[in-house]
């Protein structure tokens, strides 16, 4: 039995690269792969061009940029941490404001709405996140800075006087008035995941709660929340994400003021409106170096919090899995 | 019996009280277009749309070039970022290696997260600087910058939801790879992908930040791609920002059609998918 | 079939991203911006070709931009310093002064009117040692007026701005300690108040917040119809900003004006001189490439320096001293 087995010769190069161009589906893959990788290479490109133009401050400044509390341009002293104070203060009152409301309206949602009316929540909740920043501000300079400067800050001050948090004038936009703009921009992302979280604890821890004697509140705070607070968490996470890189809004309503201050009535800044509001005037190089080194900063802040989300949600689904 | 009580009016006042932030929280969307109704309404004239805005101080005029110069730069931001985006997904979903594609889900997510005001020195820094002047390819180039993660992930999540028993049969029946993913998983959940687009349009329709120094602004029609281009988000913060009742009462308008349009775009992809995922089901 | 659909796809891209002969990009000063965009206006009425994009960014923007030659030309009203014309390397700086302006100070303070202010007590507000509008200093200088006793609410620019800049550099003149604290810039550490994006913010600030005080260049004031004050001068007189009192800061730099128009007028001497008055500057390369660019620039110039300047006074500013105007029609032939 002498079967002959035919063999193709082994190939030459010039004829692996037609049989390449001829394979559909290698081409393909390579299609798709180089614009995956696009994205990969403009992302790293992007973090090198930060580091590249802000070069000049980083050299002249080093590490006391980030403690630095002057910014002169007179005198070419730059110093980034008013800004960074103002972006986690206004960030902070945002989260202060949003999270009880936002994890209220949640538990609300998942444990006692009917499903029709809380899927139609949640439907108004999201488009709210879609509103652009820039609308917000238009709302805020014409109604709610008014609203604080006649109403609400003179109230603070007349109550809360005595605490060095609510001195000064009332002037209408400040740390405050951004923080509560913030805030209505956090909070559907808090509502929307934490209903999420909230919805997939599973029923039987309810129900053994309440088999137990508890009331439906003392269930849902003492025993689904706490499961699904990982899930909590991260929608706390990449809330205040969204919340530190906010510019539109924030720049129209923040006052302006480079300075440190400890009342939340005062005008303050924050690094992303500081470079809206410099950036195409900066008049000098290490001005502008300063400048997209606040902007690194900044990047530095939303990416580790974007990190600290992403693992939560890995620690979620891990642990969930593992409740099973 | 006092303390069973006591537990029982907490539990109603807390239950109350979630019911309140819902409120608060969900009629927070109609106190806002009310706003911008009550305020904008009234400028929404033939003027507005089709005039160019007059100079400091005068009355009268509107916002065309900044409505037309929003559309070229979605259609540029479009042009790049759909296909990035929707490419990329598909290598993701369909060809990609272990690590690389972890490495590309990672950068994008890192993209998606960066401020949008870091996008613009990034898209300053590429274009801007080296060509010299502002222009609508740096606009767009940042907003479709903001556009690709988006895409990416919804192409990536509703190609992966297709049953692979759809791949599995077009294989069988000797059709290649290519042909597999293009003529039968992708038309299988387009109204995903489709969705995930459209959310991507509306997502950088409203953007102002990153235009602040790209496209930055123009007081008259910009004839070409390679000049500074007027946009309505760019128009609606400098207008705001100004001493005249006039300009004020132009902002509220623009901001009126600006959200019309990101709430119908938004509506409108939810819609679609909802079809979708009817027409699987039914 | 497919080769013609590629040429037409071709030819269009190429359509588009062929540069535009006839627009003009500029940017840069706030101050004089109201009377640019009217001139823009009606020399392009004119001559329907010439197209100049004008974006009033501030006075740091003109000079970032026009370094960065992002745009034909900029605007400013602080000259540019030694160390900025040395990093402009393509071309040099040709300074033309284009209209006089006063900086005024606008208050909204409800029930007063026709405050007097001198460089003590306007230092004394913006550097925050002055902080009720019945401090004693602002109730001897208006005797007679009802001053609130209410926190005075600061707003300054926020921006690089040319009109800081002249504001800080007479307040520099007329105190030491501010000179010593803050010093004259366009952008400056301010040790008070709220910051506005240009004289369109500052004005906006100042009008919709009670028991403020900003400044302005003076058709801002005038277009919101928003008070402001007389200011004391040199000569000891409070005077306030107009047509006269702003021509008569500038007789003195006119008569000794240097080749490169670069001048302060601040605190001028004279009686009836306004103190916070400013040449404002357009920014011209002396080198322009492309040729209709060149002529139109070149055209406006010269209409600017005469018929331009017509529109001054109606428009609250003051026109260029003839010998100044003089001087710079030579200077158009340097633009190569």
């Amino acid at each position: 039995m002498g079967t002959v087995v035919a063999t193709a010769p082994p190939q030459s190069r010039p004829r692996k690269l037609t049989a390449f161009w001829r394979d559909g589906d290698k081409i393909s893959h390579l299609v798709t792969f180089i614009f995956a990788a696009s994205v990969f290479l403009v992302t790293v490109f992007l973090v090198y061009e930060l580091w590249i133009h802000s070069g000049l401050s980083r050299a002249k400044f080093g590490f006391s940029f980030l403690t630095g509390t002057t910014w002169d341009p007179n005198t070419d002293q730059f110093g980034a941490l008013p800004f960074i104070y103002g972006t986690v203060l206004t960030s902070f009152i945002a989260l202060v404001i949003s999270v009880p409301l936002g994890v209220g309206a949640a538990i609300f949602l998942s444990e006692l709405a009917p499903p029709k009316l809380s899927n139609a929540c949640t439907f108004l909740v999201e488009l709210l996140a879609a509103v652009p920043s820039v609308i917000l501000g238009l709302l805020a300079i014409f109604t709610l800075v008014p609203l604080m400067r006649q109403y609400i800050e003179p109230f603070l001050k007349h109550t809360l006087g005595d605490l060095p948090l609510f001195q000064g004038p009332a002037y209408g936009v400040g740390y405050l008035t951004a923080g509560l703009i913030l805030a209505i921009m956090t909070f559907p992302f808090i509502i929307s995941i934490s209903r999420e979280a909230l919805l997939a604890v599973p029923r039987e821890q309810r129900e053994a709660a309440l088999a137990l004697g508890a009331t439906k509140w003392e269930s849902t705070w003492q025993v689904v929340v706490p499961f699904a607070r990982l899930g909590i968490l991260g929608s706390i996470f990449i809330a205040l994400a969204r919340a530190l890189g906010e510019t539109m809004a924030v720049t129209m309503v923040i006052g302006n003021d480079t300075g440190i201050h400890t009342s939340l009535l005062s005008p303050g800044y924050t690094i992303a409106a500081m470079i809206a509001n410099n950036f195409t005037e900066a008049t000098g190089d290490i001005f502008l170096s300063s400048l997209v080194e606040l902007g690194l900063v900044l990047f530095a802040l939303t990416m580790v919090l974007n990190a600290g989300a992403q693992l939560l949600i890995i620690a979620t689904t891990r642990k969930g899995s593992r409740q099973d | 019996m006092d303390q069973l009580k006591r537990r029982n009016i907490l539990n109603n006042i807390m239950l109350t009280l979630t019911g309140v932030c819902t409120v608060i929280t969900s009629s927070a969307l109609f106190l806002i277009l009310g706003f911008l109704v009550y305020n904008g309404w009234r400028s929404l004239n033939w003027d507005f749309f089709t005039k160019l805005p007059l100079s400091a101080g005068e009355v009268g005029g509107g916002l065309a070039n900044a409505i037309v110069g929003s559309g070229v730069l979605i259609v540029i931001a479009a042009v790049i970022g759909i296909p990035v985006g929707f490419m990329g997904g598909i290598y993701l979903a369909e060809f990609g290696g272990k690590t690389f594609s972890m490495l590309v889900r990672y950068t994008a997510d890192l993209l998606n997260g960066v401020p949008s005001i870091v996008i613009g020195i990034f898209a300053w820094t590429v274009i801007v600087v080296p060509l010299h002047h502002f222009s609508a390819w740096a606009g767009g180039f940042a907003l479709s910058l903001m556009m690709i993660p988006i895409g990416l992930r919804a192409t990536e999540q509703f190609l992966r939801s297709v049953p692979n028993s759809l791949r599995e049969g077009s294989l069988a029946l000797g059709a290649s790879k290519t042909r597999t993913v293009m003529s039968v998983v992708v038309p299988a959940a387009r109204q995903g992908i489709l969705t995930g687009m459209i959310l991507g349009v509306a997502r950088i329709a409203g953007e102002a930040a990153p235009l602040l120094f790209t496209s930055f602004n123009n007081q008259y029609w910009s004839k070409t791609l390679n000049e500074p281009t007027a946009s309505l988000p760019f128009m609606i913060y400098y207008l705001a920002g100004s001493a005249y009742d006039d300009w004020h009462r132009q902002a509220w308008a623009a901001g009126l059609v600006l959200l019309a349009l990101v709430l119908i775009a938004n509506i409108a992809s939810r819609w679609v998918l909802s079809r979708g995922a009817s027409a699987q089901r039914g | 079939m497919r080769r013609q659909m590629l040429w037409i796809a071709f030819l269009a891209v190429a359509a588009t991203t062929a540069a535009s002969a006839e627009t003009i990009n500029a940017a840069g000063a706030t101050f004089p911006a109201p009377i640019y965009q009217k001139w823009f206006e009606n020399f392009h009425k004119a001559h329907s070709d010439v197209q100049i994009n004008y974006q009033s960014i501030g006075s740091g923007g003109g000079i970032r931009q026009l370094t960065e030659a992002t745009v034909d030309f900029g605007a400013s009203d602080m000259p540019m310093t030694d160390e900025q014309l040395a990093k402009v390397t393509k071309f040099k700086v040709l300074h033309f002064p284009t209209v006089l302006g006063g900086i005024v100070p606008t208050y909204n303070v409800p029930g007063a009117a026709d405050l007097k202010f001198s460089g003590a007590t306007l230092s004394g507000i913006y550097l925050g040692n002055i902080k009720k509008w019945n401090d004693p200093a602002l109730v001897k200088d208006n005797p007679g007026v009802k001053l609130p006793n209410e926190d005075i609410t600061v707003v300054h620019r926020s921006d690089g701005s040319g009109t800081s800049f002249v504001f800080t550099d007479y307040l520099s003149k007329v105190s030491p300690e501010w000179k010593m604290k803050v010093g004259a810039n366009t952008s400056v550490n301010w040790p008070v108040g709220l910051g506005g994006k240009g004289n369109e913010g500052v004005a906006g600030l100042v009008k919709q917040t009670p028991n403020s005080i900003g400044y302005v260049e003076l058709i801002y004031a005038v277009q919101t119809k928003m008070e402001y004050g007389s200011m004391k001068n040199l000569a000891g007189n409070f005077v306030k900003a107009d047509f006269n009192t702003v021509s008569e800061a500038a007789a003195g730099a006119a008569k000794e004006m240097p080749a490169d128009f670069r001048v302060s007028i601040t605190n001028a001497p004279g009686k009836n001189a306004y103190p916070i008055s400013s040449f404002t500057w357009m920014l011209i390369p002396d080198k322009i490439d492309n040729a209709t660019k060149k002529k139109s620039i070149k055209d406006f110039l010269a209409w600017m320096l005469t018929t331009g300047q017509q529109d001054a006074e109606g428009m609250s500013y003051a026109p260029l001293p003839k010998s100044v105007v003089a001087k710079e029609q030579k200077q158009l032939a340097l633009i190569k």
